[in-house]
């Protein structure tokens, strides 16, 4: 009843990811300089990194990362989080003094395992219980958010440019893999530092440009599998989607993005018969599922980074690789702004992900 | 005849200077409102007979008629109202249940009236249907959770076999429309239209005519409490099967198609005798809970060796949401709601005119009620009772339907004037009667026509809304209720139909 009053948010964005697949390791000097040349893609009212292999010293904790409107949600939060998980390590994220970063909430971080009784009693794998702890907080709690809660891997974002975010949460002192960064272009001024991109859930980390004219369905499709759109975004119900179809459904990844981003009738009509009633299964089971409108996405795991177009092209999105490095922005310049001369740079074709994956062998 | 209080409720006027006494509008009007006196060339008119269903004057070669409401009225009374002053005289007359034909007439509020549509600016582009792919196509049938799919060698593969499903150019169906209240040459527009189109239509409750089993992959057989036609064959023939529990025009009661109407052709398809009034009892009286229903339901399924869906329809009343997932739960494929604007051959006014709720809250509480229970994707909805326009199957789906059912707007299309007195089985249209003399009025070919023109035309329309709203196809707007806005409607309407006010 309260969600159903709730506006919707709209942005239009920038974004730049890149991935070594090798699982070296870089420093956030880099994405900032990739999104910082995409300045006018957005307009200050949000910015936001997720870094993938940031924290091998935990890499077995959930490290929550979480935002509170003054201390005494924090004490309600922290007794909700001492009840469920251990507590390995926790402090406030260190941040420094940024240009054009507005007044900060208190940002907290914790290395979390749960608690082996309490899983017995939930009849939960580790992920669903934190997914449903994330859940609770973020809905129950007034003036607590938890924005990140993956393993070995964290996002940072806030109020403001997406360089000037980056240089907030000292970005240039973290080294991760794979470097995910947006910059929002919201149509309506929420202010709220939540709002930002990546959002995030458990490993997955997204970010968005675009504004899916589905969102009323998609929202009330993976309601009833049990998740609850607390922040009224796009890209919030993008990542509920993939957690069910990748995670929940077990679904590979490329049938994944052919729900999100299906062919059009035309085309599986003239496909072999097995091809066919593949893609004709997916509309018909998944069509709640489809992301219909403009958008753009980058999706991080532990071990992939998948960008994604719409059906039909109607935002920008590049992609380019060098050696063993992957790369997608919203513009090429993007790319070129780190990586002047890559081996190759493509335009992804609508609903045709681009995937890059950590080699085998290599620890996440 | 008998002195009646009763004034004529329409006047019919001549303008003799026109009139060439071709004699066209008493040959016909069955009602024989139209008298031609052959002593003095004239030709004159009994308004107390006329229904008002305009065929004299739409077949009028000079156009000489008019034909208007009845001017003359009661002293002005906002409570005895010259529709009841009239009623209560037929009763005192007859003693008998006041008749009617087609849908609720009162002025219930009509939500599609007070949801408005949104469309794409600036943040989002909205999509020309003339020059882009714009994608109506849909499936009805029982829907599996999820899809089991493995990826080997970069080649995927899909386990899971889906349920029988119903494959729709459109998501609009025709209404079930019985061949006995309807003439054949109706029944055989309908079903020729929806085969050449590609959707369905369904027989209703009359049995299937031998001469359209040819469209049988097109068509939805009807089994309802009076089994009428109801043989292995018959439900072979269909592409689906549907029981039919209720009805949005009479809920709660049965059917009665008047012995007059029971031709020869009518009483082998219905397998009853020629001349019979052809009474379906309220109930069926196998199903008196919801397990006999699951029975009944299994037992079709059976029968056709599980290749069909299974529909149950119900009329939308007070509880339809909890009845509905039982319905689910017992087994049906499709769930098929009538609201209280649903249309009939005929009922008792007072039923029509009382019992039901609209459709708009009953695909909203059901659709919600099914999601909250993660049942939603074991069963499609399809909505009928009172769709008029494209605009309003748009609101339909948004809401949550899968599809829409339409009879009216078919019938309408096809040259139903709306007079209300298809009981009578005197249908100047050719319609609603077993006259061989009024059904040869209605060409098949040309009402397969007008009906295929009809649902060509909503067809653009819906893309045109859909493009607007920046989707491209039809699954991106079912049960997306952000698309709606309502207009004038209480706090306790709006959370019903699970939409924000305009301007929110």
């Amino acid at each position: 009843m309260n969600d159903l009053y709730r506006e919707r948010e709209i942005s239009g964005c920038g974004l730049s990811a890149y991935m070594d697949e090798s699982g070296e390791r870089s420093s956030g000097d880099d994405i900032i300089q990739s999104i910082a040349l995409l300045h006018d893609r957005s307009n200050g009212l949000g910015g936001g990194f997720a870094a993938y292999g940031i924290y091998p010293e935990f890499p077995d904790s959930y490290a929550f990362h979480l935002f509170y409107d003054d201390s005494s949600s924090q004490v309600v939060c922290e007794e909700l989080i001492h009840g469920s998980f251990n507590i390995r390590e926790s402090g406030p994220i260190a941040t420094r003094k940024a240009f054009g970063i507005g007044p900060a909430p208190i940002i907290w971080r914790y290395f979390v395992d749960p608690k082996e009784e309490v899983l017995a009693r939930h009849n939960l794998s580790p992920d669903d219980f934190v997914v449903q702890e994330v859940m609770k907080i973020n809905t129950n709690i007034k003036g607590a958010f938890v924005f990140s809660s993956g393993k070995n891997m964290g996002a940072f974002k806030a109020v403001g440019f997406p360089e000037d975010v980056g240089d907030f949460y000292r970005l240039d002192e973290y080294r991760a893999y794979m470097w995910i960064a947006h910059g929002r272009f919201p149509t309506n001024t929420p202010g709220w530092w939540g709002g930002a991109h990546p959002f995030t859930i458990l490993d997955w980390a997204i970010v968005h440009n675009g504004e899916i004219s589905s969102y009323g369905i998609n929202k009330r499709y993976v309601e009833m599998f049990g998740y609850h759109c607390t922040m009224m975004t796009d890209t919030e119900v993008m990542a509920y989607l993939f957690d069910l179809l990748l995670r929940k459904h077990e679904l590979p990844v490329e049938t994944a993005c052919s729900i999100l981003a299906p062919p059009f009738w035309d085309l599986i009509e003239h496909m072999p018969e097995e091809q066919r009633n593949y893609y004709t299964s997916l509309r018909m089971v998944y069509g709640s599922a489809m992301a219909n409108g403009p958008f753009a996405i980058v999706l991080g795991s532990r071990s992939m980074m998948l960008a994604l177009n719409d059906r039909v092209k109607l935002r920008p999105l590049v992609a380019a690789r060098k050696g063993s490095i992957v790369y997608v922005s919203s513009e090429e310049s993007g790319i070129r702004e780190i990586c002047p001369h890559p081996d190759a740079v493509w335009m992804p074709r609508t609903g045709e992900p681009v995937i890059a994956r950590l080699h085998e062998g290599v620890a996440s | 005849m008998r002195f009646s209080y009763i004034e004529p409720e329409f006047l019919i006027e001549r303008d003799l200077e026109r009139c060439i006494r071709c004699q066209v509008c008493v040959r016909q009007c069955a009602f024989e409102a139209h008298i031609y006196d052959e002593a003095s060339d004239v030709v004159t008119a009994d308004s107390n007979k006329c229904v008002g269903c305009l065929r004299c004057v739409t077949m009028c070669p000079t156009d000489a008629l008019i034909v208007r409401p009845n001017p003359t009225s009661f002293k002005e009374n906002a409570n005895w109202t010259g529709r009841i002053i009239k009623n209560i005289y037929k009763q005192a007359e007859t003693g008998g249940v006041l008749l009617t034909g087609m849908g609720n007439d009162r002025p219930y509020p009509i939500y599609w009236d007070h949801m408005v549509l949104n469309a794409s600016q600036v943040t989002n582009p909205s999509i020309d249907p003339l020059r882009e792919p714009m994608e109506l196509k849909t499936y009805l049938g029982r829907k599996p959770e999820r899809l089991d799919v493995t990826l080997k060698d970069g080649k995927v593969s899909l386990n899971t076999k889906l349920a029988p499903q119903l494959e729709l150019r459109m998501p609009v169906l025709f209404s079930a429309l019985s061949y006995g209240a309807i003439s054949f040459n109706a029944s055989k527009a309908l079903a020729s239209a929806a085969y050449e189109f590609g959707t369905y239509y369904n027989t209703g409750e009359g049995g299937l005519h031998r001469d359209l089993y040819q469209y049988g992959e097109r068509t939805i057989v009807q089994c309802a409490s009076g089994r009428f036609g109801v043989h292995k064959d018959y439900l072979q023939a269909g592409a689906a099967i549907e029981i039919k529990i209720g009805q949005g025009a009479k809920p709660g009661i049965g059917g009665h198609l008047p012995g007059e109407k029971v031709s020869s052709e009518v009483s082998k398809t219905r397998m009853i005798p020629e001349g019979s009034d052809a009474l379906s009892p309220a109930p069926h009286h196998d199903i008196y809970s919801i397990e006999d229903l699951r029975q009944l339901i299994y037992a079709l399924k059976e029968a056709t060796r599980y290749e069909k869906p299974v529909s149950v329809k119900i009329a939308a009343v007070h509880n339809s949401a909890a009845i509905a997932s039982g319905m689910v739960r017992a087994g049906a494929d499709i769930i098929a709601l009538d609201g209280i604007r649903g249309g009939t051959g005929a009922a008792p006014t007072t039923i029509r005119d009382n019992v039901g709720i609209p459709i708009e809250l009953a695909i909203a509480s059901v659709d919600q009620r099914l999601r909250e229970e993660g049942i939603r994707h074991q069963a499609s909805i399809i909505a009928a009772g009172g769709f008029r326009s494209s605009s309003d199957v748009v609101k339909a789906i948004a809401l949550g339907a899968d599809a829409v059912y339409i009879g009216t707007s078919a019938l309408v299309a096809m040259g139903c004037h709306l007079c209300q007195i298809c009981y009578t089985g005197k249908c100047n249209w050719g319609i609603a009667t077993q006259d061989p003399y009024l059904e040869k009025r209605l060409n098949p070919d040309i009402a397969k026509e007008r009906l295929m023109n009809l649902l060509r035309a909503w067809e653009h329309e819906i893309k045109e809304m859909l493009g607007g709203m920046g989707i491209n196809a039809i699954e991106s707007l079912r049960g997306n209720r952000l698309h709606l806005r309502g207009v004038g409607l209480t706090d306790s309407e709006l959370e019903i139909l699970g939409i924000l006010p305009a301007g929110r």
